[in-house]
């Protein structure tokens, strides 16, 4: 009697194991689930397609889609570089492409099977994509954007212009910062007046004590979670990227995105394709399908990043939108933009060891 | 035992032998060697290191204070059910167990919900204008999620060594004139000591390597030595540091099993 309960719930643990190993094994062994046409893996940022433009992919070609996500690029990296998932998409930024190249982690893309590509996206982000892929054989640009402050104009007492606001007093835990090591580091390097780029070991030292200094100040480090802990009124201010600044307007009118003085990051991320790819085929249409105008218009209306595409962004019904400063910014009237670059092994390996001084701190 | 009952264990030892020697050896070969595959002890001194060694004091101090209140939460209410009739403490057992059949990351992140500055809590004081609690993102809130998390852990094996308590030793206890006090302290608290052990492992352990609920009630800001850990996994991509400092935590969970074998040996306090 004492034993009945326990041996109840070992059942439930087991009935519900045994729901999870089918589903276990169809990804593990696709033959049995593959569309007509075979399957092609994304490995993509969390949120950052419209489900239906898979949907639809899926229907139009025949080809099976398993879809699987990432919430930064540090976290993508090991798991494609280990080769322990075998993708063939993925959707890394700037920085993080011109590491892979230099891994030679990628595939070189046949162009001609994309014909979408050349067509439809604005010529400047290939020429802008050159900083991390200089011929412009690995990647095709899906989103770009700046990373800046999200604050609640309720909530502040004066408009934020500044990276220094994020070390003011006055909004002590009101504050969220990003969680990855590169962008926490570019908002301190910004307000320092560093490069973002650095690898002088004082510039570090100073950014690292920046943010260590700030750390009191800090709500919480948070990824995607900045975009709700805003909406929901939790904070006055985060470290945010563009590509959220309009859905968050849109569930909280209060809010408001800004570029600081100080000047920041622009960043592209982009399609690219692995090298060890099983689906290469399939992985260019896949390509190919994302760079559609109107799929690319799904796409943006679903996650609001500021798409590179130049014939959806025509295709934009509300002018507003189409028009607007914070998806579209003219960059030229920002001083000191940047786009990361790859730091070397031994670069990463410092970062790495400041940022854990930081938040152990 | 006869040959014939030996085959039934075949599928555990192969089980064991695919996901646990082997893990635990990779673990250790990691650990031992560098990034060329050297031999090294770099990885398991580095626990010396600032960020690592105070990292793994936290993770010490609030595993230990999540067992006492653990324990001190569950061995009451182990003593209560233990002393109820059949039928009556199945569905209190039930109750405890139910919580369990949801998943533990959805669990911790309705606690989030819960505690945040405008969460429900925090609204619900508003409304009788009561001061406002903010321990989300503190070492408070890593504590309560491990209590809450953990505390079934505690319970099950208590209630399990004291209800198989034999009440003729109690009552002859009482006959010799031993009062209620006595008798907990010299006579149940002794004899349930294999449940007690039992269920500090079984808190202690998870509570000193879990990395989610730090992550998600600590905001982050708090590193514990599992999400140092996990982030030489999952981010850093140095698999050597990341299982050199797995075999240091290792150290410490046999080590809590040897102290639960010798107070344990019949396997009373057990929970399977």
């Amino acid at each position: 009697m004492k034993k009945f309960d326990l041996s109840l719930a070992k059942k439930a643990l087991a009935t519900s194991a045994l729901m999870l190993l089918p589903a276990a094994l169809l990804s593990g062994c696709g033959s049995s689930s593959d569309g007509a046409n075979g399957q092609v893996i994304v490995y993509n940022w969390g949120e950052y397609i419209d489900p239906d433009a898979i949907e639809m992919f899926e229907e139009e070609t025949g080809i099976k889609v398993i879809y699987d996500e990432y919430e930064t690029n540090e976290i993508m990296y090991p798991k494609v570089e280990s080769g322990a998932a075998s993708y063939d998409v993925v959707c890394p930024s700037d920085y993080m492409i011109s590491k892979m190249i230099s891994g030679d982690l990628l595939a070189e893309i046949n162009f001609d099977n994309i014909p979408n590509a050349k067509a439809n996206i604005d010529a400047q982000y290939f020429e802008q994509s050159k900083g991390f892929d200089p011929e412009n054989k690995y990647s095709v640009p899906y989103c770009w954007g700046t990373v800046g402050i999200l604050y609640n104009k309720t909530m502040v007492e004066e408009p934020i212009t500044s990276w220094a606001q994020l070390w003011d007093e006055k909004y002590a835990d009101n504050i969220l910062m990003q969680d990855s090591v590169r962008d926490a580091f570019m908002v301190a390097e910004k307000l320092n007046g560093f490069s973002m780029n650095t690898l002088d070991p004082d510039e570090l030292e100073i950014t690292k004590n920046s943010l260590i200094e700030q750390k009191p100040l800090v709500q919480a480090y948070v990824i995607d979670q900045v975009r709700d802990k805003m909406i929901g009124g939790e904070a006055a201010m985060g470290v945010i990227y563009s590509g959220e600044a309009i859905y968050t307007q849109r569930e909280n009118p209060d809010l408001v995105y800004v570029i600081p003085d100080e000047g920041t990051n622009v960043w592209i991320d982009s399609w690219v394709i692995l090298k060890n790819a099983p689906n290469k085929e399939n992985a260019e249409k896949f390509i190919d399908f994302m760079c559609r105008p109107d799929i690319a218009l799904m796409n943006f209306d679903y996650i609001t990043y500021s798409t590179p595409n130049k014939a959806a962004r025509e295709l934009i019904e509300d002018e507003e939108i189409r028009n607007s400063e914070i998806a579209f910014p003219d960059l030229s009237q920002y001083s000191n933009l940047e786009t990361f670059t790859y730091l070397g092994e031994e670069g990463d390996t410092l970062y790495n060891e400041l940022w854990k001084e930081v938040k152990s701190n | 035992m006869t040959s014939k009952n030996k085959w039934l264990s075949a599928p555990y030892l192969l089980w064991s032998v695919v996901f646990i020697i082997i893990p635990l050896c990779m673990i250790f070969y990691y650990g031992l060697t560098d990034k060329t595959g050297a031999f090294t002890l770099d990885n398991i001194t580095a626990i010396a290191t600032m960020e690592h060694a105070k990292a793994l004091r936290l993770s010490i101090l609030l595993s230990l204070v999540s067992t006492l209140i653990c324990f001190l939460l569950a061995y009451p209410l182990a003593m209560i059910l233990a002393n109820m009739k059949v039928g009556q403490h199945s569905f209190i057992i039930l109750i405890f167990i139910l919580p369990m059949w949801m998943n533990f990351l959805l669990r911790t992140l309705a606690w989030q919900t819960l505690l945040e500055k405008s969460g429900v809590i925090n609204s619900i004081l508003s409304f009788f204008h009561l001061p406002n609690m903010n321990i989300i993102n503190t070492p408070y809130a890593i504590v309560l999620g491990m209590v809450y998390n953990f505390l079934p852990f505690m319970v099950l094996p208590l209630y399990n060594v004291l209800s198989k308590m034999d009440e003729n030793v109690i009552n002859a206890a009482h006959d010799l004139g031993a009062n209620g006090i006595h008798t907990f302290f010299r006579i149940i608290l002794p004899l349930s000591v294999p449940g007690i052990i039992s269920g500090i492992t079984m808190v202690f352990v998870p509570a000193l390597t879990t990395f989610v609920i730090s992550t998600l009630l600590g905001g982050s800001k708090i590193l514990l030595i599992g999400n140092i850990i996990e982030q030489e996994f999952t981010q850093t991509s140095n698999w050597n540091l990341g299982s050199g400092l797995s075999v240091v935590l290792m150290i410490f969970i046999i080590l809590n099993m040897i102290i639960s074998a010798v107070f344990d040996k019949d396997g009373e306090g057990s929970m399977l």
